[in-house]
């Protein structure tokens, strides 16, 4: 399903002394399949937008259209877009509630009010697919570890099967391990079934290695919205707003002005490594 | 979503009552309600009302802030109604069918009515214009005399300025995990009493967890620097009377000696 933002426009607090004007001018086309990084400074509007995408903030000025049609009509069936667009918020371990981690994902799809047996199936394959082991499906949630916890979070919006997937900084508060092995998955996930994947994060690094499109945002408006490669070739204009390239564009940057012909385009270690070998060679 | 309980609410802005010593502002507020409990006629309420619009006008706070939190009160406030006007005996006044409204029973509702409305309003003044910390400061320093019975005063301060600094936190909290489980397809509007009940299940667990989590941290890091109430402890902004609110007290009380005599005696 392809989403389409025109002119969107977003303030918290509307008629108070502290109105904050959060969205400016957002315009954004989201095409099916497509694996998007959402970057940005704290602050700087990223949770506001996404939070958008599937209905829960209404924007105050501008329209969102998914596949053509604009959901703030008045019976426009939010249920079932919340469904088609899976959010998981940032610190999703927060909202889990249920006695075991199986009843726990099955909250999403039983809401749907999919038959039992359907659930179930669709509970045990999201939990399979974030890669947790049948052992821990009818332990407490709230005895397992951090990024097991977020995992089974995770396998709870996976459950509804949604054909958009918004993670809000997944990797915030995991360990180097426990942020690789919940990247790859999502990139494994994205390869598989083909689903739209939105990855929310301030880490240039973390999202360089996966992503098709970098969206940068700053002050609630959009900075640069390209592939990678292009996005990080403004790699000076994205430091004054708090951001980084990754490591390597520096390292190729660095390269290239003590004389080495290498090309600074590279975003990935191995892509780096590729590229000293072929100058060195 | 939870963001239109205004009652008990603080509203940021600059003005000659936002920068009174919490002090004043509590003394006031006790005797305005004071006021509204003596007067008795029509001219005592004018004053009142007159009293209220000045200090809402000093205040620089958006009148429908005010209104907005009477939506809280609107039950109670129709009920006080509707029992004053047709359970008070006296002269009739109007007789429908069994309902009689007596003319005391006109007279005591919307004097009840007014009160109601003015003691809700005058509180919430006295809310949106001073902080929950400089509220709780300056009820410590209007109880220290009960110190000398060895009632805990510093630290029930403590408490309720630690309880008033948590209901942001945790109506965001709710605010996150409603949003959270909508995004899971929860549904707390529709269905009946019992289904809606139920629905605040998945809100509730999460944010009972997360109270809990929060006051253990925060448990942790007041031990974690040494806190210890009471004695000995010196504050960074002590409260000091300024010229300001020396005015102030004369003000509110030749306010309520004005209520008296009007109120009463006139």
């Amino acid at each position: 399903m392809s989403l389409l933002l025109n002119h969107i426009y977003y303030s918290y607090g509307e008629d108070t002394t502290l109105r904050v004007d959060a969205l400016k001018d957002i315009n954004l086309k989201i095409e099916d399949g497509e694996f998007i990084g959402l970057i940005g400074h704290t602050g700087s509007g990223k949770s506001t937008l996404v939070q958008h995408l599937n209905g829960l903030l209404k924007a105050t000025k501008g329209d969102l259209l998914v596949d053509g049609r604009d959901i703030y009509e008045k019976d426009y069936p939010l249920k079932e877009l919340r469904s088609k667009v899976g959010l998981v918020f940032q610190y999703p371990e927060h909202q889990l509630f249920e006695a075991t981690v199986f009843a726990d994902v099955c909250f999403g799809p039983k809401n749907l009010g999919l038959p039992q047996k359907e659930v179930e199936l669709r509970a045990y394959q999201a939990l399979k697919q974030v890669g947790l082991e049948d052992e821990f499906f009818y332990q407490s949630p709230f005895e397992l570890s951090g990024g097991q916890k977020r995992r089974v979070a995770i396998a709870g919006v996976l459950a509804m099967r949604p054909q958009v997937l918004i993670l809000d900084e997944p990797t915030a508060g995991l360990d180097p391990k426990g942020r690789d092995e919940i990247l790859g998955q999502v990139k494994k996930l994205h390869d598989e079934s083909n689903i739209t994947i939105i990855l929310v994060s301030h880490s240039m690094e973390d999202v360089a290695n996966y992503v098709g499109r970098i969206v940068v945002m700053d002050h609630g408006s959009i900075l640069y919205d390209d592939t990678p490669k292009k996005v990080f070739t403004h790699y000076q204009e994205l430091e004054k707003v708090g951001l980084a390239a990754p490591q390597v564009t520096y390292i190729m940057h660095k390269l290239q002005d003590e004389g080495f012909p290498v090309r600074t385009d590279a975003t990935t270690i191995g892509e780096a490594a590729d590229e000293i070998l072929r100058v060195i060679q | 979503m939870l963001r239109d309980i205004t009652l008990g609410q603080y509203y940021q802005t600059d003005s000659v009552i936002h920068r009174l010593d919490p002090r004043v502002k509590l003394t006031a507020t006790l005797c305005y309600i004071i006021s509204l409990f003596v007067v008795k006629n029509i001219w005592g309420y004018l004053l009142a009302a007159l009293f209220l619009a000045g200090v809402i006008k000093l205040s620089n706070v958006p009148f429908k802030f005010m209104v907005k939190g009477m939506r809280a009160i609107v039950f109670l406030l129709l009920l006080t109604v509707v029992f004053n006007l047709f359970l008070t005996p006296g002269d009739p006044l109007i007789s429908i069918w069994k309902i009689t409204i007596t003319k005391q029973g006109f007279q005591t509702a919307s004097m009840m009515a007014v009160r109601l409305v003015f003691l809700i309003i005058g509180s919430s003044v006295m809310t949106l214009t001073t902080t929950p910390n400089n509220l709780t400061d300056g009820m410590e320093s209007m109880m220290n005399p009960l110190k000398k019975l060895k009632v805990p005063v510093h630290e029930v301060a403590m408490m309720m300025s630690i309880a008033l600094r948590f209901i942001p936190i945790l109506m965001e909290e709710t605010d996150k995990i409603m949003k959270a489980q909508i995004a899971r397809g929860a549904d707390f509007e529709s269905g009946n009493i019992i289904k809606k009940v139920k629905s605040l299940v998945p809100l509730l667990v999460p944010l009972f967890i997360s109270a809990f989590r929060r006051a253990n941290d925060l448990a942790m890091a007041m031990e974690a620097r040494c806190y210890q109430g009471g004695e000995h402890r010196t504050k960074m902004k002590p409260l000091v009377y300024k010229r300001r609110d020396r005015i102030s007290y004369a003000v509110i009380a030749g306010y309520l000696a004005i209520c008296i005599v009007v109120g009463r005696i006139l």
